[in-house]
């Protein structure tokens, strides 16, 4: 079986050094360094014999932010604590800052791999201060060092001032940000961040990932989020890295995985979406029941095969004068627009986003129209996750 | 308006005929500990000039060694196992989690006979080295197990599970991840043991060492079989000995002054706890592994205090009691442990009753008042039974002669003393004594049954009584029975109350076992003992069942 990210459609993105344009604008081109600050190369994890991850590779270069992405038990977590040093590998290598930290005969303790990390419930000592869990890493420091980079990080995370109170004075907004002051503090060379927004109100969770995003940027930070939130993914990471069953499907922007998934996989577990029956015509083309689909790029299939191509709602417009026809058989109010089920005459429903003043009743037949030009599709076999 | 006057007709505005009641009951069962306390202002007299010139310092020095010895020995014993057992995986770990309470079945009194039987020059160990070394009388030293140094050893052996309980608890509900912390963080294992992990637990740890200090004090059957003269030894002495009562009675006064300042530092760790909590959610343990020779050391760690706690000196038990069990298991005996039985059966039911009527009645009026007094009633836990006794015997005393003295003079006819030394009197100790511990685990169960149950259960249209046998009693069904058992078998252990308190010639497992032991007949006395040791299993039993459930309902 070839490695996950040999059947990536384009080739591995990598962001460099700097604020950049921003994650989710478009496929970032710039070529990765040869050596990136991370490399984990063929890593698997077993628990009592239980693969939990299995052989993955993934490069993130400095000052880059990356994320694993996945559904509950994919093993993300998992993969981030061997970063760490708390699990230890079964084969497989990890390289932190060009300096091997796990390999075949080596298991570096996770005192001396130099990586900070920010917990899910955020774990700030509760017997000490802010000001003292701030400085916890900084013991090699001198008195006044010491608290010079203190001070340094409460004012970079908005809480200068607060040195003296306690973590249970605190909102859970501001211990996560005393979290990632204590993490930051002794400047390790990477910094893991294990669903550090997943205790926050759903409303507030995008824009403290844009926060920390822009707060890490600033401060040149290499970064990695674990997180099964697609857009706090989208909002925080550069490269993202799609997980399940312990093996990546994918790597690459926000963009990329929800235009051009690489399998079904990633093309159900991002945004949402359904597979239209067709034939494949040609290596662009396949003919559906919406008339046929021609995409900018080859789709992959052979030709006259049976496939499936993935119609997300936003390829599905509202048009009154189109003579195609469906049914509206649910729609669901989302403020400025409508997601309408709608349809078709063979009884297959698709997916349509519609402006919201577009009011239609159930059961009322409205004209739509077809807009692909990221044409993804799949050989047509229900129920399996992988390709190939 | 309707609404109100439906709301007039609730328990909750109903005028406060429980409320009156649960007031008046924890009065009544604070009386004992009043009385006490009300010695301290009555002047004693010579003797107390007598006994502060001479024993007094020594009863003050003895306990506070005591105490020093006892605190290093469950420390050392209580935090180690329970940092061992929680946090490190090696052989056996799984068996010692719950192994290590077992010494809590074994009184201190009785590893102490136990353990003098097994060391005195008669005994099986200095025979043994004697045989084998060819030594005789006078050649060697062996160390005094009736002395200081042997208490401590002896209440330690059985009170460090105690510490361990409390300790393991707030290691498992630290966040793992504070522990992962500090590692990313730079720390190695023991570093991240003494910064994090230990100043984490010590609210925890500190609670645990107040209640095996809070047993220390209390302890009398030990004290007295080694012949150190502490508070619980000193207040019998002067009151059977010197015969002055106000004097026993300050005595007794004074021992509650260290008791409270012991209460005081477990309230205030238990306070500081909530706020050393950190994990929401509980995470899968992954125990560190101690693998060769760390784990055979982490064995041997946790097997010492199981094995000296309780598997020795259970095992000498046992023996003793074979070798007598054609001449001891006589009609006596088995009165005796109908005595024992029945006394502890009719505590417990009585401690139950009147646990149930103070947890509905802080449940229904919730006022500060009602609030207050159930915690009064509950004070009695950390007062030692030396102490009760005598705030029980002096206004029971009282009371006889008052109605001996009316009687007299209205019918000519003398009653001489009606309740002191009666069963009533013995029974309303443990009351005084236990109740704490079943009103504690009642007022658990009561607080599993939310308002909201009680609320769906009115508008599916149950009646409130209905509500009480279907809701309420399936719910509470365990708690109550843990509540009987828990008292059951404080009441069987008890020494110094009863001691004092039985009626003439009635006696129990406990009294048959100090009279032997006192008089050196040690195997004669193995049969009782092992019996209180068997019944004291209950309760570790349900503890340890607790344990390894929490255990299965971990994930991974």
């Amino acid at each position: 079986m070839p490695s996950p990210t040999e059947c990536l459609p384009s080739p591995s993105p990598s962001l460099s050094l700097g604020p950049g344009p921003g994650p989710g604008n478009g496929p970032n081109q710039s070529p990765g360094p040869v050596r990136g600050q991370l490399v984990i190369s063929g890593v698997s994890i077993a628990y009592d014999g239980v693969p939990i991850v299995s052989g993955v590779d993934f490069t993130l270069a400095r000052g880059a932010i990356g994320c694993l992405l996945g559904p509950s038990g994919c093993g993300k977590t998992t993969l981030l604590r061997a970063v760490a040093g708390f699990e230890p590998l079964a084969s497989g290598e990890i390289h932190l800052h060009g300096r091997q930290v796990a390999g075949p005969g080596l298991n570096l303790p996770p005192e001396e791999r130099r990586a900070g990390m920010v917990f899910q419930d955020f774990a700030l000592f509760p017997h000490l201060s802010v000001a003292r869990n701030v400085a916890f890493g900084l013991r090699f420091l001198g008195r006044r060092e010491r608290r010079v980079r203190v001070a340094e990080l409460l004012e970079l995370v908005g809480m200068a001032g607060a040195g003296d109170k306690y973590p249970h004075q605190l909102s859970g907004g501001q211990q996560q940000r005393i979290a990632l002051a204590r993490a930051m503090a002794p400047r390790p060379d990477i910094l893991l961040l294990d669903e550090p927004f997943s205790s926050m109100d759903a409303e507030l969770r995008e824009q403290l990932a844009r926060e920390v995003r822009e707060l890490l940027k600033r401060e040149g930070v290499t970064a990695i989020l674990v997180t099964h939130d697609q857009l706090e993914a989208f909002a925080m990471a550069d490269r993202i890295a799609v997980m399940s069953g312990g093996r990546i499907h994918q790597v690459g922007s926000g963009f990329d995985l929800y235009h051009e998934p690489a399998d079904r996989f990633v093309a159900d577990f991002i945004g949402q979406g359904i597979m239209l029956p067709g034939r494949v015509v040609d290596d662009r083309r396949i003919d559906t029941e919406l008339g046929p689909l021609t995409g900018t790029s080859p789709h992959g299939l052979a030709h006259g095969t049976p496939g499936e191509v993935l119609l997300r709602p936003d390829d599905i417009l509202h048009d009154d004068a189109s003579p195609l026809r469906a049914e509206v058989v649910n729609r669901a109010f989302r403020g400025a627009e409508y997601l309408y089920s709608l349809r078709l005459a063979s009884g297959q429903v698709i997916l349509c986003l519609v402006q919201s003043h577009h009011n239609h009743a159930i059961g009322e037949h409205i004209g739509i129209r077809v807009a692909v030009d990221h044409l993804v599709a799949f050989p047509r076999e229900t129920g399996s996750h992988t390709q190939e | 308006m309707i609404n109100a006057t439906v709301t007039a007709g609730s328990p909750r505005s109903r005028p406060g005929y429980w409320a009156w009641g649960v007031i008046a009951l924890a009065l009544t069962l604070a009386l004992p500990v009043l009385v006490v306390l009300g010695f301290l202002f009555a002047p004693a007299g010579e003797v107390w000039e007598h006994l502060a010139a001479t024993v007094l310092q020594d009863y003050v020095v003895n306990s506070l060694w005591l105490m020093l010895g006892v605190a290093v020995g469950t420390l050392i014993g209580g935090v180690g196992t329970a940092w061992l057992t929680s946090m490190c995986r090696f052989p056996g770990r799984g068996l010692f989690e719950w192994a290590l309470l077992l010494p809590m079945a074994m009184p201190a009194y009785i590893i102490a006979y136990t353990y003098t039987g097994l060391l005195d020059f008669a005994g099986p160990v200095q025979t043994l080295l004697r045989a084998w070394s060819g030594w005789g009388y006078g050649d060697y030293w062996f160390p005094e197990i009736r002395s200081l140094p042997g208490a401590v050893v002896m209440l330690s052996l059985v009170l460090y599970p105690y510490v361990y309980l409390l300790a393991r608890a707030a290691f498992l509900g630290q966040s793992l991840c504070v522990l992962d912390v500090s590692r990313t963080l730079g720390n190695g294992p023991w570093r991240t043991f003494f910064t994090v992990a230990l100043p984490l637990a010590r609210p925890g740890i500190v609670a645990g060492l107040s209640q095996a200090l809070m047993e220390t004090l209390a302890d009398y059957g030990t004290v007295q079989y080694f012949g150190i003269a502490t508070f619980t030894t000193g207040i019998f002495r002067t009151w059977f000995g010197l015969g002055n009562t106000v004097a026993a009675a300050q005595l007794a006064a004074l021992l509650l002054g260290f008791i409270f300042l012991l209460i005081l530092l477990e309230r205030l760790s238990r306070r500081q706890a909530r706020y050393h909590q950190t994990s929401q959610r509980h995470q899968a343990i992954r125990r560190y592994p101690l693998r060769g020779w760390r784990g055979l050391v982490a064995f041997v760690f946790c097997l010492i205090p199981l094995a000296l706690g309780f598997l020795l000196p259970a095992g000498q038990l046992a023996a003793w009691a074979l070798e007598v069990a054609s001449t001891s298991l006589d009609a006596a005996f088995w009165r005796l442990v109908g005595h024992s039985l029945g006394l502890a059966a009719a505590a417990a039911l009585l401690a139950l009753l009147l646990a149930l009527i103070l947890g509905y009645g802080q449940r229904l009026r919730p006022t500060p008042g009602v609030t207050l007094a159930v915690r009064v009633a509950g004070l009695g836990y950390a007062v030692p039974g030396t102490v009760i006794a005598v705030g029980v015997i002096i206004p029971f005393g009282w009371l006889d002669n008052q109605i001996d003295a009316w009687m007299r003079a209205t019918f000519g006819l003398s009653t001489g003393l009606l309740l002191s030394g009666t069963l009533a009197a013995l029974l309303f100790t443990y009351l005084v004594r236990f109740l704490a511990v079943s009103l504690q685990t009642v007022e658990s169960g009561l607080g599993k049954i939310r308002p909201s149950m009680d609320e769906s259960a009115l508008s599916l249209g149950l009646r409130p009584g209905t509500v009480l046998w279907r809701v309420h009693l399936p719910i509470l069904r365990g708690s109550l029975f843990t509540a009987l058992l828990l008292v059951f078998v404080d009441v069987l252990k008890e020494l110094p109350a009863t001691l004092i308190l039985r009626p003439f010639n009635f006696n129990t497992l406990a009294v048959r076992v100090y009279e032997l032991a006192a008089d050196e007949r040690l195997a004669d006395a193995a049969p009782a003992a092992l019996a209180i040791v068997f019944a004291g299993l209950a309760p570790v039993i349900l503890l340890s069942r607790s344990i390894t459930r929490s255990r299965h309902a971990q994930p991974h």
